[in-house]
């Protein structure tokens, strides 16, 4: 580490300015690019009032989205709950675009910015630049141009169709939102047919290299595709069983218009761009607090900020960290940045100065000294589940004193299976990660069947894994707007993952379209 | 890096969502507005709203899983005696363990926001069955109206006044004696002709001459910031005055809820209407079976007395009220009278009587005779209606209507506003 060289601090007072914000950000830069080896998008810093913030709120942090009545619900919410004081507001927004935008809010002190900048403006940026789910699913400088175009042609359909019949249209894209993403990359064609030819030629080559009668002779198992080949040629053409809804329903369904496929496809397409949040909010917000305290720290030894700012800091810092146990009146969930800065800072201690129990622990990089190389590794290539599946450490789950349930619906009571101990630390660590695991969280769907020459019928699965149905009355709801959207009837089955049994179906009819 | 500052961006992007929201909920959104104005006061119909709507009807679903059936582990913090394997007995009702609720807070309480004024009081309006001008009329902010107030020499350029920007311009440049054009064309052509004429003393004088104009005419500019006037405005709020509101119900026991919550419309409506035009208004309650009393808000719509019917005493009352309290100098007096239309008949005569007396004092006195459906018959011979009808042909500022219904009682404000409208 370099001598920290005392200088003057960059700001007194609480008041901000813009040469302020422009200094403060070039100090951080120096230090995260410099020292803690981050890897940014450009960033572009606006400023907004509370309104616009609250404004941004509802239409779930997008700088711009086409018009739903969700969001104004979800605006009024906020609103009160704002004017009551019930709820702050959130000191910063940022969008995972290239550039990258980070709202900051005006009434934010000098020292708040500076944190703010730390946080979003370097933290989740990284994040946002790096992680393989984001660089993956997500195009961060196509994104704003898409809403842009995704606005536009929404309000004008509701010009054109009138604005029942793309809420009718919108409303069950959303329902089906949460299945309307590819989990896995979808099954590609190889780039050019001469590759394809080759490989044609090599695996015929293969099995004439490879023949033998014998094979002939084994009994086959009897396969659906004998029983009714007509049927199987057509879900294979369609490519069922097919996991993701708004993708099949865009692209099969017989009686969307083509403007309404267009509006399930901007849908899914916000869906899926959204997914990777999804999957990484323990891990985005503790490298972003990580982040954040780091440079924060840095710069107070550098003698860039005063001691009373970063009191100030300090406070703010460990109220966003607070974790509430289980029995607290202000306990909802586990909170992210606890548990995702917590991890972090274990990262970083275990790299530096490990025990004996890290070391059997973590045997590969504990105490390898360089804490930045791991933490950057981890926030690559993991999401949350897999990351606290390898780096949730005894350590942690001891200070936050973790324990996992095991709840049976028809019992009375819930069983404590396990808690920090020595037996217990492998358990709770696979049950939080499967708490994180969103694919295990939502419910699995997949259309199994779709009747495209006969009664039209559509059929989606429920896939119950360890006997957890589907809410009745929701799930109706919803099949009903699947139903809109496939035009016909619809049937629901939900079957055991494990026996393949069929536990119970639903059906549902379209509801007739408004004129 | 980039620093934009957005703050000045139009606000309420959200506007088009929240009136897609409002639409979307309109049913329950109106009866909860009616459910508001049964507890509302008269004098805060005014004023935002708080809205609790069942969670149902804005629900957004998705498919999710229940909690009735299987098995499930989940980690929670902060364990402070647990051991594996004890045993913790879930809470009676709910169903599962009530603690994890869903994850985003929302849950399936009823869903709560708050109405802004304008659209609370478009939706009373709506049953009311209001005009679309007056509607406007009474919504409009009590905003202090600008007025011009002379000139200012620093403004945005938009009230930049010309005229007198270019009075000064000329009166400065007159006074400067900046030069004209026409005179540097007469010098240069005089200049051409002492040239012509081979006079090169007067050729180099004329040239000194003609560079020292033009440098005056730089020096002196067409138009200086120091000419630049902009418009004034004052903002002056509009007069102040002050209007008191008699409220006058019959409580005896033929009044039912129905009919007072019928009865409040009327009053509500007639509150806006002045809270329009007054910067003050005080309300005052006055109820009566056989004797009349100043009440407050409360007890004026909630109980109800036994007794006959006196409309005098609640006349009698008001003039007491206002000779002590509301000198007429400085008050414009209103009152609003709702009844079911009975009266002694004994009591007509002197009630005509003080009515008729009281009437001019006042800016407005609007009567509703409210009823449920019933007894058509009944109520065209109510004693109230046959007495006030003289009243109300010998004077204009009377207003009498039956009222059924909620939308039947702008008509009786009718003359009210339409007076207003051809004041304003």
């Amino acid at each position: 580490m370099t001598v920290a060289t005392l200088s003057r601090p960059l700001f007194t007072g609480a008041d901000w300015t813009f040469d302020g914000l422009q200094r403060v950000n070039e100090a951080i830069e120096e230090i995260a690019v410099g020292e803690l080896g981050l890897d940014i998008y450009p960033t572009q810093i606006e400023v907004i009032t509370s309104e616009q913030m609250l404004d941004a709120y509802a239409s779930i942090g997008m700088p711009l989205l086409y018009r739903h009545w969700s969001f104004g619900k979800r605006f009024a919410h906020e609103e009160m709950l704002y004017r009551r004081g019930a709820q702050a507001l959130a000191y910063e927004l940022v969008i995972n675009s290239d550039p990258c935008i980070c709202y900051v809010m005006e009434d934010n002190s000098m020292t708040m910015q500076t944190l703010v900048l730390a946080h979003a403006a370097f933290g989740h940026n990284h994040f946002f630049k790096n992680n393989y789910l984001f660089r993956q699913w997500t195009q961060a400088d196509a994104v704003l141009d898409y809403l842009d175009f995704a606005k536009r042609y929404v309000a004008a359909c509701e010009e054109r169709y009138g604005v029942d019949a793309v809420e009718m249209t919108i409303d069950a894209a959303h329902a089906l939102m949460n299945h309307g993403v590819d989990r896995h990359p979808k099954k590609r064609r190889v780039a050019t047919p001469e590759k394809r030819k080759a490989r044609d030629l090599a695996r015929r080559a293969h099995e004439e290299a490879s023949y033998s009668d014998l094979w002939r002779t084994l009994p086959r198992p009897p396969d659906r595709a004998q029983r009714d080949p007509e049927a199987s040629r057509e879900s294979t053409d369609l490519g069922l069983p097919e996991e993701n809804l708004l993708y099949f329903l865009e692209k099969t369904a017989p009686k969307l218009e083509d403007w309404q496929r267009e509006l399930v496809r901007i849908v899914r397409h916000l869906a899926q761009y959204f997914h990777p949040q999804r999957q990484t909010k323990v891990m985005n917000e503790g490298c972003a607090t990580f982040v954040h305290y780091e440079i924060m720290h840095r710069l107070h030894a550098r003698g860039l900020l005063t001691d009373g700012a970063m009191m100030e800091f300090l406070h703010s810092h460990s109220s966003v960290l607070f974790q509430p146990g289980f029995d607290d009146r202000r306990y909802r969930g586990v909170n992210p940045y606890a548990l995702g800065y917590a991890m972090m800072r274990d990262i970083k201690r275990i790299a530096e100065d490990p025990t004996e129990e890290d070391r059997t622990w973590f045997p590969d990089w504990a105490g390898s000294g360089d804490a930045m190389a791991v933490l950057r590794d981890a926030w690559a290539d993991y999401r949350d589940e897999s990351f606290i599946q390898q780096y949730l450490s005894p350590q942690v789950i001891r200070e936050l004193r973790l324990f996992s349930c095991f709840d049976e619906a028809t019992d009375s009571a819930v069983e404590v299976s396990a808690i920090h101990d020595e037996e217990g630390y492998r358990s709770v660590r696979r049950a939080l990660a499967r708490q994180y695991d969103v694919s295990l969280q939502d419910p699995q769907i997949e259309v199994i069947e779709a009747n495209l020459k006969g009664n039209r019928r559509l059929v989606v699965e429920h896939k119950v894994r360890h006997g957890r149905r589907l809410e009745p009355e929701t799930a109706q709801r919803v099949l009903e707007m699947l139903a809109t959207l496939w035009g016909y009837r619809v049937r629901l089955r939900e079957t055991c993952a494990d026996t393949g049994r069929t536990i119970g179906e639903q059906d549902a009819l379209a509801s007739p379209v408004p004129a | 890096m980039h620093i934009v500052d957005r703050r000045l961006n139009p606000k309420s992007k959200s506007l088009g969502n929240r009136q897609r929201f409002i639409r979307r909920a309109k049913a329950e959104i109106r009866e909860a507005v009616n459910e508001a104005i049964k507890t509302r006061k008269v004098s805060e119909i005014d004023g935002k709203e708080e809205i609790r709507l069942p969670s149902k009807t804005v629900r957004e679903p998705s498919f999710s899983l229940g909690t009735a059936t299987g098995r499930r582990d989940f980690v929670l913090p902060g364990n402070k005696t647990f051991t594996a394997g004890d045993r913790i007995p879930k809470p009676k009702s709910g169903g599962g363990s009530g603690r994890d609720g869903s994850p985003d807070g929302a849950g399936e309480d009823d869903f709560v926001f708050t109405l802004t004024r304008e659209e609370f009081l478009d939706i009373f309006f709506e049953d009311l069955a209001l005009p679309d001008l007056v509607k406007t009329k009474l919504k409009a902010e009590r905003a202090p109206m600008p007025v011009r107030a002379g000139f200012m020499t620093e403004g945005p350029p938009a009230k930049l006044s010309y005229p007198r920007t270019m009075r000064n311009s000329l009166a400065r440049r007159i006074a400067l004696r900046r030069p004209t054009e026409k005179e540097i064309a007469e010098l240069e052509a005089e200049l051409a002709t002492a040239e012509e004429a081979g006079d090169e003393a007067g050729a180099a004088r004329l040239k000194e001459k003609i560079t020292a104009t033009e440098r005056r005419r730089r020096i002196v500019p067409f138009l200086d910031p120091l000419d630049l006037r902009y418009r004034r405005f004052e903002h002056i709020p509009k007069p102040t005055t002050q209007a008191v509101m008699f409220c006058l119900m019959d409580a005896s026991a033929s009044m039912t809820e129905d009919l007072k919550d019928l009865a409040k419309r009327f009053f509500m409506l007639l509150y806006v209407f002045l809270s329009r035009h007054y910067a003050e208004i005080e309300v005052v309650f006055i109820r009566h079976t056989t004797r009349a009393a100043e009440v407050d808000e409360e007890t004026f719509f909630r109980s109800t007395e036994t007794g006959g019917t006196v409309v005098s005493s609640a006349l009698a009352e008001m003039t007491r009220v206002l000779e002590e309290r509301y000198p007429l100098d400085d008050w414009n007096i209103y009152a609003a009278q709702a009844s079911d239309g009975h009266n002694f008949s004994d009591d007509m005569g002197t009630c005509l009587e003080m009515l008729g007396q009281l009437v001019p004092l006042c800016q407005y006195y609007a009567y509703v005779e409210v009823s449920d459906d019933s007894g058509f018959a009944d109520r065209f011979s109510s004693p109230l209606w046959a007495g006030y009808g003289d009243i109300d042909e010998a004077h204009p500022n009377f207003a009498m209507r039956r009222v059924g219904a909620p939308e039947e009682i702008f008509a009786v404000f009718h003359d009210l506003f339409a007076r207003s409208r051809a004041a304003a």
